[in-house]
């Protein structure tokens, strides 16, 4: 009830508002929650692939991607911004959902576990946002469905046995109870696409990155929850 | 496979203790099918084993039906100060091994 009330003055609140409570107590034990096996991997490289060298841990805010990035002329994500170092290191570069790109973001992002979104506020990724918003608000597929009609108009009803979520960002990677696995946001457009019969874009498409860097400004303030588990 | 054990790490005597475990694997069940219908070869964890100061104390058998990523929660009795060692194989032969001493005051 109180989920629902909240609604109707429609602040941004975490998926983890609309898990049933077993999930939420597996999310919320730091032993339990599977999505550590992850994090560890991620702390392990990243000393042993020396990131530290150039990066003091305290100047990444890995939530603060995706972000304007100057070379491309377009937005980058956390993910395309490892890669990029990998590349500056004659490293071969990960793939989107490879063990340790995964590892990596989950490692960095649980760092800030706690702590509000707060997007950059960039004039030159205003016309990325606006992108991202327009994919949101786009009917697709054959149930012609956009994203807001279920994650804006119908957050907190039951789809069949499941709450419908805000499709809030602020758990990513998160722990997929369904996959077994981790999951980046990527995973989860192309599953949400798929759900509504749409052709997915891959991950890693400057779609998906426009669509993620709009859902971080409209979750701005909610806290950073990663690794989160998901049904 | 890598695993997180949480033993604690001083008890007293005839204390009975949590012991909690994870370990990182797919548990692919061998009916399940590839993208192009190929069944995808069974692979999971099959044995368990935990010893505490040399005995064996507690063995689980695992099934193609255990969730991937498997977690596991049993009791110990604190008795003596000594090595505890979880020992996890697949059927393919892999194993992991990781160890913990408990202090016993």
């Amino acid at each position: 009830m109180t989920v629902l009330l909240v609604l109707l003055i429609a602040a941004p609140l975490s998926g983890s508002e609309f898990l049933n409570p077993e999930t939420r107590a597996l999310q919320d034990d730091p032993f339990e929650n599977p999505g550590y096996l992850w994090v560890d991997r991620g702390a392990a490289l990243w000393s042993q692939a020396g990131c530290a060298r150039c990066h003091a841990p305290s100047e990444v805010v890995a939530s603060s991607f995706p972000r304007y990035d100057e070379t491309s002329a377009a937005l980058i994500d956390l993910s395309g911004r490892i890669n990029r170092c990998r590349a500056l290191d004659d490293a071969p570069t990960w793939g989107y959902e490879e063990e340790p790109l995964l590892a990596l973001t989950a490692f960095l992002l649980n760092r800030e576990r706690g702590t509000p979104t707060e997007p950059a506020l960039d004039p030159r990724a205003e016309p990325f946002r606006q992108a991202g918003e327009a994919f949101f608000r786009q009917r697709r597929g054959q149930l012609d469905l956009s994203c807001a009609h279920c994650h804006d108009a119908l957050a907190g009803m039951r789809l069949r046995g499941e709450r419908i979520s805000q499709g809030q960002v602020n758990g990513f990677p998160t722990y997929r109870l369904l996959w077994g696995t981790l999951a980046s946001t990527h995973r989860m457009f192309r599953w949400c696409n798929e759900a509504v019969r749409s052709e997915p874009f891959p991950p890693g498409s400057p779609e998906y990155v426009n669509l993620e860097y709009f859902l971080r400004h409209r979750g701005r303030g909610l806290r950073i929850e990663t690794p989160a588990v998901r049904r | 496979m890598r695993a997180r054990v949480n033993l604690p790490r001083t008890a007293r005597a005839g204390e009975v203790v949590t012991v909690k475990t994870l370990v990182a694997h797919p548990m692919e069940t061998g009916y399940g099918r590839d993208v192009r219908g190929a069944v995808i070869p069974r692979h999971i964890i099959t044995d368990f084993t935990c010893t505490y100061a040399g005995r064996e104390v507690f063995r689980a058998a695992f099934r193609p039906a255990v969730a991937a990523n498997p977690f596991l929660e049993f009791h110990l009795r604190a008795t003596v100060s000594g090595p505890v060692t979880f020992h996890w194989r697949t059927d393919r032969g892999e194993e992991t091994t990781v160890e913990r001493t408990i202090e016993v005051t």
